[in-house]
């Protein structure tokens, strides 16, 4: 097996793209993460999305996205793995390259959510749950999380008000990025007060329907070496998986996907949650940090939450989550999200994140989880000396 | 919503039939054939007893299309009392009513009606346990 490197990173604003359509939001990407490379030609594209068929009526997206994004000839196919997707094709990518079948491949995430009306979004979002035995009965995507969190809250002894750090952490980040959707800050107060989505969930504890893009371009690390761009080696590269439903699993309360899935990574590693500079986590809800905050073995059982009522969230904190403003205010565009995440910590670990800059960052984490934890996708990616 | 989807899953939908396995004895629901807790093949159907209690619940204000009928409903993950756990709407009782770890039975009642034109789809719902009694 080979060490393969990130060379080169691009993304679009997250956002209500209403003047672009789902083939031409990854063009962009894909071109400045190319620019960013210095490298012209690819071998294969891999394409994360997971709601373009529902949502924009359009499947067969490999070619379709090569096609517009001035690919046309490659090899190309869609991965989809729910909201984990973006990240799935990253781990196709890295296989691709990393086994000597590619050398230089593009991953796209690319998601288009804001053409279909409300209801419409909420049944297609349920189709990462159990379809016969959850989304049947009526369950919406926020409605699973929202038992997980009830149940969170009650096992642990936490209130609603504890998950407001989530949220007010991801908003002032994401007020320095301008890739970000929600460029503004909030504060713990208001928490108490926003709408409610599905009880005990509400907006702040939401990440917010939206289109997005994003690309990576991937190569051996020795070929990275010559490049004038810092190269990022993966370190790490997993996918952990679970029961869709919640109620088959062990433990509601622990994500065993997630577990599994940054074992394994921090096995191929040879590093732990200690040595982890900074955590890209999924939080598409406030619950769902705090599960995988425990889940990557940050915290115990419980512990999660505490970590974040502790300020050891923060760029300064111990264990620096959502830098660039997570799917809580970058935006959560599903089949995206995952490439967005591993863009940002490239950004990082180059040392160009601004003002959200986490010092001397080395070695950074992702981690994209499709449904409620049934697929978890872990990447740790390393700063090349 | 198509007819042989529903057909095929009308033993668990009208009467919880999931399985049981010979070797280790757990019960299963939903069936798959194949033990969670042991791995041995399980095919023997089990039917449940429909009892149960709350082990988690939510309201949905915001439903997916061909739910707007019936929000805001309430649902809840039960623990039934033969061990697994199955989700489902609840029934019969104000959502202000709902607590975890509350006794419930099993019911049958309309899920989804699929327009005018289309078949009216029934499964199972849950609502607190002896609500027949306490009504009448």
């Amino acid at each position: 097996m080979r060490d393969v490197a990130i060379i080169g990173v691009g993304q679009i604003e997250v956002g209500e793209h209403w003047d672009t359509s789902l083939r031409h939001l990854a063009l962009g990407p894909v071109q400045a993460a190319q620019a960013d490379a210095g490298v012209a030609q690819a071998d294969a594209l891999y394409v994360g999305n997971m709601l373009s068929g529902e949502l924009a009526g359009q499947e067969h997206l490999g070619a379709l996205v090569a096609d517009f994004a001035g690919l046309r000839g490659i090899e190309a196919i869609k991965i989809e793995a729910a909201c984990g997707s973006g990240a799935a094709a990253l781990r196709v990518g890295y296989i691709a390259v990393a086994g000597g079948l590619a050398d230089v491949v593009i991953v796209a995430g690319v998601e288009k959510m804001t053409d279909m009306l409300g209801h419409d979004t909420t049944a297609a979002l349920a189709l990462a749950a159990d379809g016969d035995y959850e989304a049947f009965l009526g369950l919406s995507f926020v409605a699973v999380n929202a038992l997980l969190m009830r149940r969170y809250m009650h096992e642990h002894g936490y209130s609603h008000q504890d998950f407001a750090p989530f949220a007010v952490n991801a908003h002032k980040n994401a007020v320095n990025n301008p890739y970000a959707m929600f460029r503004f800050p909030v504060k713990a107060e208001r928490f108490a007060t926003a709408k409610m989505i599905c009880d005990p969930i509400n907006l702040l504890d939401s990440s917010p329907i939206c289109d997005g893009a994003a690309a990576v371009v991937l190569a051996p690390a020795d070929m990275a070496r010559s490049l004038n761009t810092a190269p990022i080696r993966i370190a790490a590269s997993a996918v952990g998986t679970d029961s869709l439903a919640v109620h088959d699993r062990r433990d509601p309360m622990v994500l065993d996907g997630a577990i599994i899935s940054t074992r394994r990574a921090y096995e191929q590693a040879g590093v732990g949650p200690k040595d982890i500079d900074l955590f890209e986590l999924h939080d598409a809800f406030s619950v769902m940090a705090a599960l995988s905050l425990e889940g990557a073995g940050f915290a115990e059982k419980g512990q999660g939450l505490r970590l974040a009522l502790d300020g050891e969230i923060g760029i300064d904190g111990r264990v620096p989550v959502t830098t660039m403003g997570g799917l809580k205010a970058r935006g959560h565009p599903v089949g995206a999200t995952g490439i967005y995440q591993i863009v940002e910590v490239v950004q990082q670990l180059r040392g160009l994140a601004g003002k959200n800059q986490v010092k001397d960052a080395r070695l950074g984490m992702a981690q994209n989880i499709g449904g409620s934890g049934a697929t978890v996708v872990t990447h740790i990616l390393e700063r090349m000396e | 919503m198509t007819v042989p989807r529903n057909w095929r899953l009308q033993q668990q939908r009208y009467r919880l039939v999931g399985e049981v396995c010979e070797r280790c004895g757990a019960r299963i629901f939903p069936p798959r054939d194949l033990c969670p807790e042991c791995e041995a093949p399980a095919k023997t159907p089990f039917a449940f007893s429909g009892r149960g209690e709350v082990y988690s619940y939510s309201t949905i204000y915001h439903p997916p299309r061909g739910f707007e009928e019936f929000a805001p409903y309430t649902v809840a993950l039960v623990k039934l009392e033969e061990g697994p756990m199955l989700t489902a709407q609840l029934t019969d009782v104000d959502a202000d009513q709902v607590q975890i770890g509350m006794p419930v039975e099993m019911v049958t009642r309309r899920v989804q009606s699929c327009g005018e034109e289309g078949a009216i789809i029934y499964g199972y719902k849950f609502r607190p346990s002896g609500f027949h009694q306490s009504q009448t």
